[in-house]
């Protein structure tokens, strides 16, 4: 074994890549308390005193304190950057400064020069022309390709937040490997690969040789990117500070080179565990060092920046980065995976403060050890700061080496990756089934010109009847479309960081979404229980509805409600399987939309169940605002009943409690999550 | 099984006994608490009729969230339908369910022996009593709530026979029910009973006004102002003396534990 690997436990990982095995081999579960924690260093405070500066900068100087408008960033494109070299324990930004922009035209010109322009920025106009005349990019690429029943439906936000302008993200490079092997050891396993693909060159053994090529152009790159910071990643890690270093490089690579919708960690707090626990044993750190390491890193990844337009951050409410890293769960062999470092990474919502990047994300189980469930539960408490993902639920399709993209997409690291697809809206969906595909708002044509409702009064089997023909004309245009874009992103603006550090052969999620789903469901459930009267305007278009009656809402664990709501998701879903998908894409589909829902809510009319033209819908499965009358755990219970296995890139739901609600001390909260109170 | 008259459930309740429990708000009180913030469980003639089944199954699909919690029945005053409860409870206690009555007491009338036979009933299935002792003065306590406060102060002892868990509520209003000597007055006379667990001094909070002018009723407390955190918290320690001092003189054993602080918005 090689000398970096002094004292760790051998196995398949030791002659192949298999960071799990290695992971599975040596780490040490953690069944105590927080109280082994340390807490910040000076330097840490005053790095942290800098960043906030920064930021604070950043806000009076609009949003936005520097970009890069001439430099196209690459991973070796700009120099070294930092805060106070002197007292940063993990380096690396994005650009040869903090804060400062990097220039990613790949996914479309006209977007990199929006974003700059609408930041009081203009791109070099060398570069604009370049990618205008002699490099084409994703975004053109989509639109030679569009038909114009495409054009359409992207126009009318009937399918809407499309990642045709901008990067799809949502691919999660295994950063780990680096720090595990090294570059060079990657680079070796690359080339095997690539010596392994198919003798006849079929378009796709091309396309997988080029794109192996430029992986292994990427691993290059990183390398001598960590070399411009002093830093060896040729070789394995040594000690915990250096696997940080390296696992950092690895992301900061892939950011430097995507500004994709969310770009994810992964799930490195295990494994990055097994260094800090060897490194203890042996004394080479102190547990207050080893915590400055993890703050520091927390610090950089807290400080990714993205250039955007106002319109993306509109869909996304703001400027995420979503860089989620996975904690805890359990593994196959019935071992929790929590650990020290999870505990380390939590901390430094204290350490540092409250901060939704990065995305810390609690894989939970019923079986995590007493003092973890009850140190999430403080946190949570005092920061508002983590996400929870049923890891009982996911473990069973993924095992337990996957982590999460972006806030619910669940892949295996390393194994799989994901083509992000947006989402169609199926509110507007149903309405262009009372139209006969026309649109409630432009009044054009969108869909296929079906029979539209007749008389005033909604039925119920016609309206399902009706809505069942236009979810299969919508999930037909929504597929076709995203193939389009996963064509393109793969030609144009290819990850060929992240996907250096996958495995040769990946499984594709094709990734669908779906906007809307409780308003569609209290809709069905006004027509079915109550009586809905439609309003038609001087066109003859249904515009309003007027409903008398009571009806089931969905949110309050009331089945008569709750199974359309679960059939609606099967339903779908069942119709985007049967088309074709890119690279034999693994359909699944989300209901997730945290913040866009209020953006596809604008662009919807009225809806039977009573809500107006333009206001948000509820946040993905949420049920909608103020509906849900019996109270959270009911409330939970109608999202519960969703079924994963029809919606397998995830189901979101946003629960907001004031402090009083949740009992008169902290305990009870606690006490929900299933913790022992005594 | 008697149908329970139901003003709404609550599937997460976190303020309304230990854990997190399934609360169960009963219509109809006889009581006219000038403070109160449900003025729309009063009437005995609203709600809608349950069987006490629905809810041990929409209890028992939930189950999980319920670990640590039970069912809490509240109301209105739960003890206006003791046929209900007692198959509500009977069912509850079938499927190990901890059980909790959040009343006033004011139902209570020892003299009253059908009544009697049917609380002794009662009490073997119930784990917990939450009692609300609105004012330990039987003349502010019918200036407060329009009715005396006799029957309450028997229904203490009667539970102290019975040995059932019992938590004192009180809710402190400023001018209305914060004055010392009666605070004090109050513990002293809880302080007797063996099987007082927790005192739960609630904080009044001017939510309830929102209610009244929705209803069209008069808020006669629109000019009282919420309870302080950190008052409230002085006033409980006049109680928590009055406690003491009669368990001192009693010989019985305080546990300052055992007086929980479940100080929060009531």
């Amino acid at each position: 074994m090689r000398p970096e690997w002094n004292e760790f436990v051998g196995g398949k990982w030791d002659h192949e890549i298999n960071v799990r095995d290695f992971i599975q081999k040596n780490y040490t579960p953690y069944d105590g308390d927080e109280s082994f924690l340390a807490g910040p260093t000076q330097n840490t405070k005053d790095l942290w005193d800098q960043v906030l500066d920064l930021q604070k900068q950043e806000r009076e100087a609009g949003g936005v304190l520097d970009m890069d408008t001439k430099v196209v960033s690459t991973i070796t494109s700009h120099g070294p950057g930092y805060l106070d070299k002197s007292k940063e324990t993990i380096v690396g930004f994005q650009t040869d400064k903090p804060f400062k922009r990097s220039l990613q035209p790949y996914g479309g010109i006209r977007m990199a020069e929006k974003a700059c322009a609408d930041n009081g920025y203009e791109v070099d106009p060398e570069i604009s022309e370049f990618f205008s005349v002699h490099r084409k990019t994703h975004n053109a690429g989509c639109f030679d390709a569009y038909n114009p029943e495409m054009r359409a439906c992207r126009s009318s936000h009937v399918i809407t937040g499309l990642p045709d302008a901008y990067g799809r993200g949502r691919i999660i490079g295994d950063y780990r490997r680096i720090a595990l092997y090294g570059i060079d050891r990657l680079i070796e396993d690359k080339e095997e690969q690539k010596a392994s693909t198919g003798r006849v060159m079929t378009d796709d053994v091309i396309r997988l040789r080029e794109e192996i090529s430029e992986q292994i152009v990427a691993l290059k790159m990183m390398k001598e990117m960590a070399a411009s910071y002093g830093c060896d990643i040729a070789r394995p890690a040594q000690n915990v500070q250096e696997a940080i270093q390296a696992t950092y490089f690895g992301y900061l690579s892939a950011v430097k080179e995507q500004n994709g919708a969310a770009m994810s960690l992964g799930r490195t707090s295990t494994f990055l565990d097994i260094y800090a626990q060897r490194d203890l044993k042996n004394g080479t750190f102190t547990e207050e060092q080893i915590q400055e390491f993890v703050d520091h890193f927390i610090m950089k990844l807290r400080c990714v920046k993205f250039a955007r337009t106002p319109e993306y951050n509109q869909i996304f409410a703001g400027d995420p980065v979503w860089v989620t890293e996975s904690l805890g769960g359990v593994g196959i062999d019935g071992r929790h995976m929590v650990t020290k470092m999870s505990f380390r990474f939590l901390h430094t919502l204290e350490n540092l403060g409250a901060s939704p990047e990065p995305n810390l994300t609690v894989l939970w189980s019923t079986r995590l050890p007493e003092a973890w469930k009850k140190y999430c539960a403080k946190i949570s408490i005092t920061t508002s700061s983590i996400q929870y993902e049923n890891d009982d639920l996911m473990r069973v399709t993924h095992g337990d080496d996957y982590g999460i993209a972006c806030c619910v997409s669940s892949m295996v690291i390393g194994k799989q990756m994901q083509f992000f697809g947006a989402r169609a809206n199926l509110a507007k969906c149903l309405l262009y089934a009372l139209n006969g595909g026309v649109d409630e708002v432009s009044h054009k044509q969108v869909g296929p010109k079906y029979r539209p409702v007749e008389g005033d009064i909604l039925d119920y089997d016609d309206v399902m009847a009706k809505f069942t023909d236009m979810m299969e004309w919508l999930a037909d245009v929504y597929v076709n479309t995203l193939n389009i874009i996963h064509y393109m992103h793969d030609k144009y603006c290819y990850e060929r960081a992240q996907m250096a550090l996958h495995d040769r052969d990946v499984l594709r999620y094709f990734a669908t979404g779906i906007a809307g789903l409780s308003v569609v469901a209290d809709s069905l459930s006004a027509i079915k229980y109550a009586q809905v009267k439609v309003v038609r305007d001087e066109d003859g278009i249904i515009v309003d509805f007027e409903t008398t009656g009571e009806f089931p809402k969905y949110g309050n664990d009331d089945d008569r409600v709750d199974v359309i709501a679960r059939d609606l998701v099967k339903t779908f879903m069942v119709m985007l399987r049967r088309h074709h998908t890119y690279r034999d894409g693994f359909p699944t589909m989300s209901v997730l939309t945290i913040t866009s829902n209020v953006t596809y809510g604008k662009a919807t009319g009225n809806t039977p169940d009573g809500r107006k033209k333009g206001q948000p819908f509820a946040p993905g499965a949420n049920p909608m605002h103020g509906r849900d009358s019996h109270g959270a755990v009911a409330s939970l219970s109608s999202v519960s009943k969703l079924p994963f296995q029809y919606a397998q890139d995830g189901i979101s739901n946003t629960f907001s409690i004031i402090p009083g609600a949740l009992g008169k001390e902290d305990k009870v909260f606690a006490g929900d999550i299933n913790v022992d109170l005594n | 099984m008697t149908k329970g008259k139901i003003h709404s459930l609550e599937s997460f309740g976190t303020v309304d006994g230990p854990g997190v429990r399934y609360v169960v708000f009963v219509q109809g009180c006889p009581m006219r608490c000038l403070y109160c913030h449900n003025p729309d469980t009063w009437p005995m003639t609203d709600g809608t009729l349950m069987e006490p089944q629905e809810i041990i199954d929409n209890y028992e699909r939930n189950r999980p969230f319920y670990t640590n919690g039970g069912i809490t029945v509240t109301g209105g005053e739960p003890l206006m339908q003791i046929d209900f409860l007692i198959d509500l409870f009977t069912l509850a206690k079938e499927h190990g369910i901890h059980t909790d009555i959040d009343t006033s007491g004011i139902a209570f009338n020892p003299d009253n022996k059908p009544l009697v036979e049917k609380l002794d009933k009662l009490m073997e299935l119930t784990d917990l009593v939450m009692l609300d002792i609105k004012h330990i003065d039987p003349e502010k306590h019918k200036a407060l709530t329009s009715q005396p406060n006799e029957g309450i102060l028997a229904f203490v002892k009667y539970l102290s026979d019975k040995n059932v868990d019992m938590w004192i509520r009180h809710v402190i209003v400023p001018g209305l029910t914060d004055e010392d000597e009666y605070l004090y007055k109050l513990g002293y006379f809880i302080g007797q009973f063996h099987n007082l667990k927790a005192l739960d001094a609630l904080p009044y909070h001017t939510m309830g006004k929102a209610k009244y002018e929705k209803l069209g009723m008069e808020y006669k407390l629109a000019d009282t102002p919420a309870m302080g955190q950190k008052e409230l918290i002085e006033k409980k320690k006049v109680i928590l003396q009055g406690i003491k001092d009669r368990r001192a003189e009693l010989n019985i054993p305080h546990d300052d534990s055992v007086m929980l602080d479940s100080t929060a918005e009531g």
